[in-house]
């Protein structure tokens, strides 16, 4: 059925049109590394759709299709549903989503396959902004990043994602990042097995969005975790596990003096990041400990 | 307007495919992006494979068996540096593209 022009390793072309040091990249293969081949994966318009290739051409070995930005959960709902009519149960339905088509876009039929508890894998890969048409602000975008619709840096704080997913009441919730492979491959094995739907929510620094320097991808995700801006956890049947263990929390500055999209935060900005990233931090983890016990 | 939609309908009776399949599995040729390469010092390398576990494009690979251990592919690597960084010992250098070793 697929005709392997150019051979690779895992599922996953090895010559992908994504920009130099990209996380998105690290995540998706990673992802399916720790998948097999039994996966039909479903990709919306973004970055991700580079992936699912150019007219006659793919860069993933499984089947798929790219849809709309805003269907993709329902569309995955529907291929969960024709799967069990032909009664395969073995099959893994993935969305692979940026986080525009899942907080912003695709918010309203994720909710619905939620809702209706069909067994689908969302992996929602957070590059904080719609990086494909151009950096735009969306509602993951952090408080004072720059985008091109948010020039002067963001005024409101982001949603945040695993909370809504939690509300639901669903199976599998996890966090992840792209500097932590180990932690993101059980994840994905976990969520793969969970009785419903599972959401993972990736980090996945974009060196062109965020203006950094390629090489330092890997750098950036680690500080993300470090400084407290970005907490890795697991909700697994109403059990919270938290993942990031730090002992003391860096200062914001060592993460935003590395990104371009902060370079012109004013010193009042900078204390008032600081101070909103502390709060964040300690309320969230406050609410995970308690939802832990 | 029915009339129209059937037409080139019918003419495709032998085709099953519906709608617009990618059917070939291909890769870009991305180390024509590359402005620098990576250079690996061989007396310093432990063989971790930090390298090949962060590489975006996924072209580095370990032989633990010889002592020019790391190999890359150059008809992939885009010279993001991700390597050179990550390296615990730092014995990976970026080089201008083009240059001599």
């Amino acid at each position: 059925m697929l005709e392997i022009k150019d051979e690779a390793r895992g599922l996953i072309s090895h010559g992908v049109s994504a920009c130099h040091g990209c996380g998105l990249e690290i995540v998706i293969r990673k992802v399916m590394d720790a998948l097999d081949d039994d996966v039909i994966i479903l990709i919306p318009p973004g970055c991700a759709a580079l992936f699912s290739g150019y007219c006659k051409e793919t860069n993933v070995k499984v089947p798929g299709y790219q849809g709309n930005l805003e269907n993709t959960a329902a569309s995955a709902s529907g291929i969960r549903a024709a799967l069990k009519a032909k009664g395969n149960d073995h099959t893994t339905v993935l969305c692979f989503c940026g986080d525009g088509a899942t907080v912003d876009i695709g918010l309203q039929s994720l909710s619905g396959a939620f809702e209706r508890n069909d067994k689908i894998l969302y992996v929602c890969y957070d590059n904080e902004a719609y990086m494909n048409t151009g950096i735009q602000g969306s509602s993951s975008t952090p408080l004072f990043a720059a985008t091109t619709t948010t020039p002067g840096g963001k005024k409101v704080r982001r949603k945040d994602l695993t909370q809504i997913a939690i509300a639901h009441n669903i199976p599998y919730v996890a966090t992840a990042s792209a500097h932590n492979i180990a932690d993101l491959q059980k994840k994905v094995k976990k969520a793969r097995e969970a009785d419903g739907p599972a959401l993972l929510h990736i980090y996945a620094p974009c060196p062109t969005g965020w203006r950094s320097n390629p090489a330092k991808t890997i750098e950036i995700s680690r500080l993300a975790e470090q400084t407290g801006c970005w907490i890795n956890f697991e909700y697994e049947d109403g059990k919270v596990t938290i993942n990031s263990k730090v002992k003391e929390l860096k200062p914001v500055e060592e993460y935003t003096k590395l990104q371009g999209r902060f370079k012109a935060l004013t010193p009042e900005q900078k204390v008032a990041l600081q101070e909103e990233v502390t709060s964040n931090y300690n309320a969230t983890m406050k609410k995970l400990q308690f939802m832990s016990e | 307007m029915q009339n129209q939609q059937e037409k080139p309908t019918k003419k495709l009776q032998k085709c099953s495919v519906l709608g617009p399949v990618a059917a070939i599995f291909a890769s870009a040729n991305t180390g024509s992006w590359r402005l620098e390469r990576p250079e690996v010092d061989f007396d310093q390398c432990i063989k971790c494979g930090t390298c090949a576990r962060y590489c975006p494009p996924d072209i580095i690979t370990i032989d633990k068996t010889k002592k020019e251990c790391v190999s890359f592919d150059w008809n992939y690597c885009k010279g993001c540096g991700i390597c050179a960084n990550e390296c615990p010992k730092k014995c990976i250098k970026m080089v201008p593209e083009g240059s001599e070793a």
